[in-house]
């Protein structure tokens, strides 16, 4: 299964990136897996994206938790805490 | 429905005119404007960079309307929001509601903004005599959102 992932704001640049076409093993089924599977990268990943850290998650542009399920060709996106207005 | 993530400034007056030409069954128009200003948490601003997510933005803030126009009689709504870069004084977001009475003006007025704040991907961040910071979200603003009896999980990160 093959995904694109967004970055944005403070998650953006702890990361290092915007964005990546992420080619994922058949056990990645979720939102929350994508992002055990990222923190694998250790350094800055494992840090930014550690649970109990405050990183809003987004389906296909909906906000969603940790058990949405993912499918191919989808998009998946980390961010901070929203703050426009 | 007009809802607009862009650069450039807006105009009050061209926004609300628009939003309620050849509608003579609009009896009260609701506005709200946010502006950038000179100090947050203690500091002085000199300056602010907004970031979004295009794409979601839009969605985001379409939903927003469209779950407002479902609480209250509302005609219509435009809502502005800015990116890039901002000085204080600048304007930063309008929102703008037609209905027949004020009451449910101001109230989905209000709500679109409370709503705004805690679920449209947008990010500040601000340049100060320090450095550069990113804008913390705020617990007042999920506490605001909670009025409307919304549960907000910005700040806690999870729905």
């Amino acid at each position: 299964m093959r995904i694109q992932l967004r970055f944005f704001a403070s998650v953006r640049e702890a990361l290092g990136t915007g964005a990546e076409m992420l080619e994922l093993p058949a056990d990645v089924r979720t939102v929350g897996d994508v992002r055990a599977f990222l923190r694998q990268r250790g350094g800055a990943w494992e840090e930014t994206l550690a649970e109990g850290r405050a990183l809003r998650m987004a389906w296909n542009h909906q906000m969603t938790g940790a058990d949405t399920p993912i499918a191919d060709g989808g998009e998946v996106a980390f961010f901070p805490p929203v703050t426009g207005g | 429905m007009p809802v607009r993530v862009q650069i450039e400034d807006f105009d009050l007056s061209a926004e609300v005119a628009a939003l309620r030409a050849g509608n003579a069954k609009v009896g009260a128009v609701a506005a709200f404007i946010g502006t950038v200003r000179d100090m947050n948490d203690g500091e002085g601003v000199a300056s602010m960079e907004l970031e979004h997510y295009p794409g979601m933005t839009e969605t985001a803030l379409e939903e927003i309307v469209t779950e407002a126009k479902r609480r209250w009689p509302v005609f219509d709504a435009t809502v502005i929001h800015r990116v890039g870069p901002l000085q204080p004084l600048d304007q930063i977001v309008l929102v703008a509601v037609t209905s027949a009475h004020r009451g449910e003006a101001f109230a989905a007025c209000e709500f679109i903004m409370d709503y705004l704040k805690t679920a449209a991907p947008f990010w500040k961040k601000e340049q100060t005599a320090q450095g550069a910071r990113w804008v913390d979200a705020r617990v007042s603003d999920d506490a605001a959102l909670a009025r409307w009896g919304l549960r907000s999980t910005n700040l806690a990160g999870d729905e």
